[in-house]
């Protein structure tokens, strides 16, 4: 299956992407994708205790199961204001 | 008037947006570009602020609602820049409209807050020495 990935500020930064398409097994969570964009960044891998995930617009815990086609989101802590 | 712009922001529209004639007070915000970081001597020459507009969207009217069930009846208009904010402009605006003044004041206060910690958008600060830097809120979670 395919899920659209969006990574935010310092982490779109270290990813080297803002918007990419992943192909993933059927049954990966949230947590295993982050775990294999992780392997690419050092410095990504350790902003993991300061990451939220989303899928589909929603927060969500790292061992959501993805779907063929979501949307899912790394967000760092945020800045408005 | 709920979201993101781009476009520089006035109080005046939001101040219109929240105008209703049961409603006594308006109470407005705007957050603006300060020369100086907390705990950063170097000087600040612009804010890029960058969303995830849909969720920034959806958490903003999120607070919309949390503020008129804590503080209502009220009428509450937020808008906050994407891209590039110069020294002294605003980043944010916030307008809301009660009855009464006290709840006016106390659902702005919420409103702000809320936003600092929760939605969905994040600044780099850009100094005047051409460096840069992600600046998270001290109030984000987690």
């Amino acid at each position: 299956m395919e899920v659209r990935v969006l990574a935010f500020a310092r982490l779109r930064e270290l990813c080297g992407f803002g918007e990419r398409r992943v192909v993933c097994p059927s049954g990966a969570t949230l947590e295993d994708l982050w775990r294999e964009l992780a392997r690419e960044s050092v410095e990504f891998a350790a902003l993991r205790p300061s990451t939220r995930f989303a899928r589909n617009g929603a927060l969500a815990s790292g061992t959501t199961v993805l779907a063929d086609g979501d949307e899912v989101a790394f967000l760092p802590p945020v800045g408005g204001g | 008037m709920i979201g993101l712009t781009a476009e520089p922001l006035a109080l005046e529209p939001l101040i219109a947006a929240v105008r209703d004639d049961a409603h006594g007070a308006i109470v407005t915000f705007l957050g603006v570009t300060r020369a100086t970081s907390n705990g950063d001597a170097r000087p600040v020459a612009a804010l890029d602020y960058e969303a995830y507009p849909a969720m920034a969207q959806a958490e903003l009217e999120a607070i919309a609602d949390e503020a008129r069930a804590r503080f209502g009846p009220l009428r509450i208009a937020m808008l906050h820049r994407t891209g590039r904010v110069a020294l002294g402009e605003a980043s944010v605006a916030i307008a809301v409209g009660t009855p009464h003044r006290a709840a006016a004041f106390a659902a702005c206060a919420f409103a702000i807050d809320a936003l600092k910690a929760r939605v969905e958008i994040w600044k780099n600060e850009c100094y005047a020495d051409g460096a840069r830097a992600w600046a998270p809120n001290a109030e984000a979670a987690p």
